[in-house]
């Protein structure tokens, strides 16, 4: 009886080989850190996987699993994706860095790509990123123009350089239009607990922050805010349903160009590897509509933006001082990307102190 | 600004107590339901699926504890009738909660929520300092508070009580006197699952007013192990809640003010301390073993 389960589940598998191999669909497979349904940082994600599926139709196969913890549990998703057959995998936030290359090299002929991370330790192993700082330095000077008490509270989630690189920005904004703009970070050291970030927020606020943004995936904040009756800004999605009289703008990351692309690639056999950090201008960060906020202070809002967008503006272009006190870039300086990709200081105005 | 932090951590704590004692009087009678999370989020997922589509609140309360008592009615019949393992039976009653309530609530997300108002008694409310933490916070969280004394009075103070214990020290006994123990331990559970249901709605009702999928956030976790540090007191349960809630409020504003400890160490202080709390309070082991229900986790066949 044993052996004849055991020939049937070795057919099966022949069988299930003999048909993969058949099918010309190429199978592109995601992992989320947080729910699809967190209308936020995962939601957006799927909503790029489905702009790709319905773009690219037959040609390709999708999977993917939502809510993988970060660490050692994440190298196991990895690892079972790449032996079901993916051809591609995304693997969408920074915490899976170093079990995406683990596992990549173990599998040379699955395409591995990273977002947000910096490592590419195997020839299969790409990694893809958006500038969203640009749209957070908008922000800031959205938050100086707003701001009475010129001090906004900032929802961070955890030390990483694009987090750092965020708060950098939104303060440079902040600071070109009000040099004396102050910003109180709270580090939730989560990206998803609407609990937390509501409370994060209500602490903000008691303190005197009349401005709130977030680096963390809900839409609670929002609606403290608007029960606050201060405004907000939302993250990753376009929140204004949760706060009409309150979202300023909202930085709403649209992956589904890069992903057609490159599963496209995948398909036409010319993937390679790389390393891409789209902005404004290459439409990868987009700004919600701008509202809650006086006309004056909308076109200043769309100026920057179109600064940005055209390339003429970088906004860690000097003179900027480190926290500390000490000279970071000279008058007209403009940073490197491996400075901001490796961030890890705060420039003069951040009320906090980062954790190292 | 004082009061206003008094009433964030009350908000934070209301769900955490709710849950418990829930929980607190399931394990007096011997049965461990390790499913609060997936009851909770079950609540929570109802909650705002009934208040959005009757634009009533309170329904969507008790459509959130009815469906709490009915889910954990399944727990119930497969540990007590059918005498399964409790640990596994309520570990998969979580992963089964978190599923079927994001699958349930896939059409909610992205939608802004009712929101429970809060209370206001002219005069009282608007007495200075005080008024709006006693006075005017929202329904649930005096619901809250009524719960603890009821249950605290209702263990120690009813004869109905004194047999729901007598069941968690000892079933066989409590069987041989002619208690219905499979009967008694089902309503327990019950009770368990609504007041869970009823915790899930305080999230996605009062605490943020939205659904988003695993928005419990691993507070139902959180609920069973302040039943362990309460030592299985009611009054406890709700000193433990706002301990918790105290601490976890306390060290966002510590970060908001910019002193310089490392957040990492701030954000684990509500779980150090609960461990020193429970550490200091199991070192009188006697008095431990007395609270501890003898019977817990351990499954229960009547023979005839």
């Amino acid at each position: 009886m044993k052996k004849t389960v055991l020939s049937l589940a070795a057919a099966a598998a022949v069988l299930s080989f003999g048909s993969m191999s058949a099918q010309a669909a190429t199978k592109a497979c995601f992992i989320y850190v947080g729910p699809i349904g967190d209308f936020g940082w995962s939601y957006q994600h799927h909503k790029g996987l489905e702009e790709m599926k319905a773009a690219l139709g037959d040609q390709v196969e999708t999977a993917y699993l939502e809510s993988v913890p970060e660490g050692a549990d994440a190298e196991r998703a990895i690892e079972r994706f790449a032996r079901s057959g993916c051809n591609i995998i995304f693997t969408t936030s920074f915490g899976y860095m170093d079990p995406t290359n683990k596992v990549a090299g173990k599998f040379p002929d699955v395409k591995f790509e990273h977002a947000t991370g910096y490592k590419r330790e195997h020839p299969n192993v790409a990694t893809y990123n958006s500038k969203f700082h640009e749209g957070r330095y908008v922000q800031g000077v959205i938050a100086a123009k707003m701001s009475k008490a010129g001090v906004a509270g900032y929802i961070a989630s955890f030390p990483i350089p694009e987090v750092v690189m965020g708060i950098n920005s939104f303060v440079l904004g902040a600071q070109s239009i009000n040099p004396d703009f102050k910003v109180k970070v709270v580090w939730a050291n989560t990206w998803f607990d609407p609990g937390k970030e509501a409370d994060a927020a209500k602490a903000l606020i008691d303190q005197g922050v009349d401005i709130i943004t977030q680096h963390t995936d809900s839409t609670a904040p929002m609606q403290v805010a608007t029960e606050r009756g201060i405004k907000a800004f939302g993250q990753a999605s376009d929140m204004i349903k949760f706060g009409p009289t309150t979202q300023l703008t909202s930085i709403v990351d649209d992956w589904g160009p890069y992903y057609i692309e490159r599963v496209k690639a995948v398909i036409d056999g010319t993937w390679k590897q790389q390393d891409v950090w789209g902005g404004m201008k290459e439409g990868h960060v987009v700004m919600a509509a701008y509202a809650n906020m006086p006309d004056d202070v909308k076109k200043l809002a769309e100026e920057t933006e179109a600064k940005i967008k055209s390339g003429s503006f970088n906004p860690f272009t000097g003179p900027i001082t480190k926290q500390d006190g000490t000279e970071w870039l000279k008058a007209g300086e403009v940073s490197d990307d491996g400075t901001l990709l490796g961030m890890n200081f705060y420039v003069k105005g951040v009320d906090d102190k980062l954790p190292q | 600004m004082f009061e206003s932090i008094l009433i964030t951590i009350a908000t934070a704590a209301t769900p955490l107590l709710i849950a418990s004692i829930g929980e607190l009087v399931v394990e007096r009678s011997g049965v461990l339901n390790l499913g609060v999370e997936g009851m909770m989020v079950m609540g929570a997922v109802t909650g705002f699926g009934v208040a959005l589509a009757t634009g009533s609140p309170w329904l969507g309360v008790l459509a959130a504890v009815l469906v709490g008592a009915l889910f954990s009615l399944l727990f119930g019949f497969l540990t007590l009738t059918l005498v399964t393992n409790q640990v596994a039976t309520g570990l998969a009653l979580t992963l089964l909660g978190l599923g079927l309530s994001g699958m349930i609530g896939e059409s909610f997300v992205g939608l802004p929520g009712v929101k429970m108002s809060y209370l206001y008694i002219p005069y009282l409310t608007d007495i200075p300092y005080v008024g709006k933490l006693l006075f005017g916070q929202d329904p649930l969280f005096y619901v809250s508070i009524l719960l603890t004394a009821g249950v605290a009075w209702f263990l120690f103070r009813s004869r109905a009580g004194l047999t729901l214990r007598s069941i968690g020290d000892n079933h066989t006994s409590a069987h041989a006197l002619g208690i219905n123990v499979i009967g008694i331990r089902y309503l327990a559970v019950m009770f368990g699952g609504a007041c869970a249901g009823l915790a899930g709605a305080y999230l996605s009702l009062v605490y943020t007013p939205q659904w988003i999928e695993n928005m419990t956030a691993g507070r139902g976790w959180i609920a069973l192990a302040l039943v362990v540090f309460a030592s299985w007191r009611p009054w406890r349960v709700l000193a433990g809640a706002y301990l918790f809630g105290a601490v976890s409020i306390g060290q966002l504003h510590a970060q908001a003010l910019g002193i310089g400890v490392p957040s990492q160490l701030l954000s684990s202080l509500p779980y150090l301390a609960t461990i020193v709390v429970l550490v200091l309070i199991s070192r009188n082991r006697r008095l431990t073993m007395v609270n501890t229900p003898a019977s817990l986790g351990r499954p229960f066949v009547p023979d005839r």
